[in-house]
């Protein structure tokens, strides 16, 4: 803490850390305490501006509060967030599965107010750790490999950001966060947006995330739809404003989740797929690079964290009561889970982009955007996948999830009925927010990075949404039957990565075991042969040579001293008396020496 | 609500004329609105251009993902943990 900044991050990990010794009736209250606190924190650090809590490690300056008005708005959104999410898993028992999202909360706050790469790079991969628990935590048949799945990519990604870090610091000698040359990109500049980039799920690194979040716990994927991919947005606006290549990859990403989401089976992974396509818009938004683009990314991932996490909240409330999350398997739910339908039809209106609700006041921005710097292609196609978004998550999601054909076996229309009251109350925070946002945005563009000059409540924007979703229903109503949910899962850009590590397997179990095998023959025969010959050679040199000249020396010294022994009496006058001789033999040489 | 979802169920028909009102409504507002907010050329050109453009939009994402699926992409849940896949990972 420096001044009255406090950093968020850190009443997170102490709360976390605190939280197992938490028990009886001061549990649930501390369990929303915390979270309170954290958001009284953001909201509090929102009045300052500038740089705090510097931390001089070795020679370099770490900045753990670097606030402005985008980390700002990124942190409010992700601790009011963190509370939602919190009261909605508020019954769970388990403190690991708290604790492993406070520690995730904490590392997208950290990140989010990191002023270095450095401080980034820490907190970035202390997300990775903390999410990877709320997949564990589900304990299902799948859970531990997809977990690891998950780590493994993850810590490919932190690897190559650090490369990046590492080349940029090369070069130009600081580690300030900042915005990069996105004009003129140099490895570290690819590097770094890479790294960013997979965890915004950028297809093609995106599988991780509909493998992830469709295996996540309840509400540990309420918490992941959130924080790791609205953060990468954060980084790659912070970073990478401006860079060409991102409008393409968010037009490719708002599509690729269209059509995937269109052939899903399973709720979450659809709402996953959902996820790579919102996020497609924002990147696409970060990628043209404006104001009023920053500004429309910046919003749609606020919004965008509100209705996810609503529509998460529904789907995840239908698998804890139903234990299902399979088209296949459910239908018909209005009945037995009314409120559940009403906040989760509220969460598909919202992402749909209807009017008066979320993302009615932020997808505009950034279409818009691009009609504003001539990129209508992209523009066109963002509009494109705008039409699909609302087919598969407006139409789809809640037709064949709450109306349609009743798939549920006996046992699952049994189980099915509205969830707990902390559950419901979590969907009706989150469903309030989504229609305030969207009829009232006036809150959300004054938190907006740069100044607002847009409305979307236009009379042309209102008719070309309602035409939009209205032809697009009809078309949904008289195609719906080629939209019908198979119970079969839909292969993607993971297989070639799976392939890719079977060969890898196989290079290792079949060329490289063979060569292991051969050369331990080799060893064997020809090494180990050559190396008993060659001992047993200086074995022989080392008894006949060096210890027969030794043992010779020693055997000589031996008998001389035998020899000498005998001259020697013991009586110090025959000694006197050989020394005064020797002494008399050497001066009469010597002098016959000196004659001579 | 639930009795609501209920009767319109139970309504059907006339649902869909209500629907059918709806989206004639819809194209018709269109058309009166004022479309200097429009950024190309097809939006201020076109009668029902965004009636046009959803419904083919639609159709177009329906039919692509109906081809898609049907490209041989979509397998069985178990394919990763299929004896062909672990026979080609031994």
């Amino acid at each position: 803490m420096t001044g009255s900044f406090i950093h968020p991050a850190l009443i997170m990990v102490i709360g976390a850390l605190l939280l197992p010794f938490i028990r009886g009736p001061l549990r649930k209250p501390y369990l929303i305490l915390i979270p309170i606190l954290t958001f009284g924190a953001v909201l509090s650090n929102n009045t300052l501006t500038g740089n705090f809590a510097p931390f001089q490690f070795m020679d370099w300056t770490l900045e753990f509060g670097r606030v402005d008005k985008l980390s700002s708005i990124f942190a409010s959104i992700m601790a009011l967030m963190a509370l939602i999410g919190t009261l909605y898993g508020m019954h769970v028992k388990k403190s690991g599965e708290h604790v492993a999202a406070w520690f995730y909360v904490a590392g997208s706050l950290g990140t989010i107010y990191a002023g270095d790469y450095i401080t980034v790079f820490f907190f970035w991969e202390m997300m990775a750790f903390g999410s990877v628990f709320l997949i564990w935590f589900r304990k299902g048949p799948n859970s531990l490999k997809v977990g690891y799945r998950y780590l493994i990519i993850h810590t490919i990604g932190g690897v190559v950001l650090l490369a990046g870090i590492m080349l940029r610091y090369q070069a130009v000698g600081d580690i300030e966060f900042s915005l990069l040359d996105v004009r003129n990109p140099q490895l570290y500049t690819w590097l770094i947006m890479i790294g960013f980039a997979l965890n915004a799920a950028v297809v093609p690194l995106h599988s991780w995330l509909p493998d992830a979040y469709s295996e996540a716990s309840f509400n540990g994927a309420v918490f992941m739809c959130a924080f790791t991919t609205k953060t990468a947005v954060y980084t790659l606006a912070r970073s990478c404003a401006g860079m060409d290549i991102l409008v393409l990859l968010g037009v490719i990403m708002a599509l690729y989740g269209v059509i995937y989401a269109v052939m899903e089976n399973d709720i979450r992974k659809l709402l996953a797929w959902s996820i790579v396509s919102q996020v497609g818009y924002m990147i696409a938004g970060i990628g043209i690079g404006t104001e009023l683009a920053i500004n429309g990314a910046s919003a749609h991932a606020v919004v965008h964290i509100l209705y996810k996490s609503l529509l998460f909240m529904g789907t995840g409330s239908v698998l804890y009561m139903t234990g299902k999350t399979k088209f296949t398997e459910l239908g018909g739910l209005y009945k037995k889970m009314p409120l559940t339908f009403f906040f989760t039809i509220i969460g598909c209106m919202s992402i749909s982009a209807a009017p008066f609700f979320a993302a009615y006041v932020s997808k505009g921005m950034i279409i818009g955007a691009g009609y504003e710097t001539h990129l209508n292609w992209a523009s066109w196609l963002l509009m494109f996948g705008a039409t699909g978004t609302f087919m598969y998550n407006g139409l789809k999601l809640p037709y064949f999830l709450f109306f349609g054909k009743n798939n549920c076996s006996e046992e699952t229309w049994e189980k099915a009925a509205d969830p707990t009251w902390n559950m419901l109350s979590a969907m009706a925070i989150g469903a309030f927010l989504c229609i305030f946002v969207g009829s009232s945005p006036g809150l959300l563009y004054s938190m907006l990075p740069y100044p607002v000059h847009y409305s979307p409540f236009s009379a042309y924007h209102l008719a070309e949404t309602l035409q939009l979703m209205g032809f697009a229903a009809l078309a949904f109503f008289m195609f719906k039957k080629y939209l019908e949910p198979v119970d079969r899962q839909v292969l993607d850009i993971d297989w070639l990565y799976r392939k890719a590590g079977l060969f890898f397997v196989w290079i290792a179990v079949n060329p490289l075991q063979w060569f292991d095998t051969m050369w331990s023959k080799v060893y064997r025969v020809v090494g180990i042969g050559t190396l008993m010959e060659t001992s047993k050679f200086w074995s022989w040199f080392d008894w006949n040579v060096i210890d027969g000249v030794i043992d010779g020396f020693a055997r000589s010294v031996r008998v001389l001293g035998g020899r000498m022994r005998v001259l020697q009496t013991g009586q110090i006058q025959y000694s006197l008396y050989a020394a005064a001789l020797f002494a008399a033999c050497t001066m009469i040489a010597y002098a016959l020496f000196q004659l001579a | 609500m639930t009795r609501l979802i209920d009767y319109l169920q139970a309504n059907m028909k006339m649902l869909v004329i209500v629907c059918y009102v709806g989206l004639v409504a819809i194209a018709t507002y269109s058309a009166t609105v004022d479309t200097h907010h429009a950024h190309t050329w097809v939006e201020h050109n076109v009668p029902f251009f965004w009636s046009i453009f959803g419904f083919c939009a639609a159709a177009i994402i329906i039919g692509i993902a109906s081809w898609f699926g049907k490209s041989g992409i979509r397998v069985d849940e178990d394919y990763y943990d299929s004896s062909i896949w672990l026979d080609d990972e031994s």
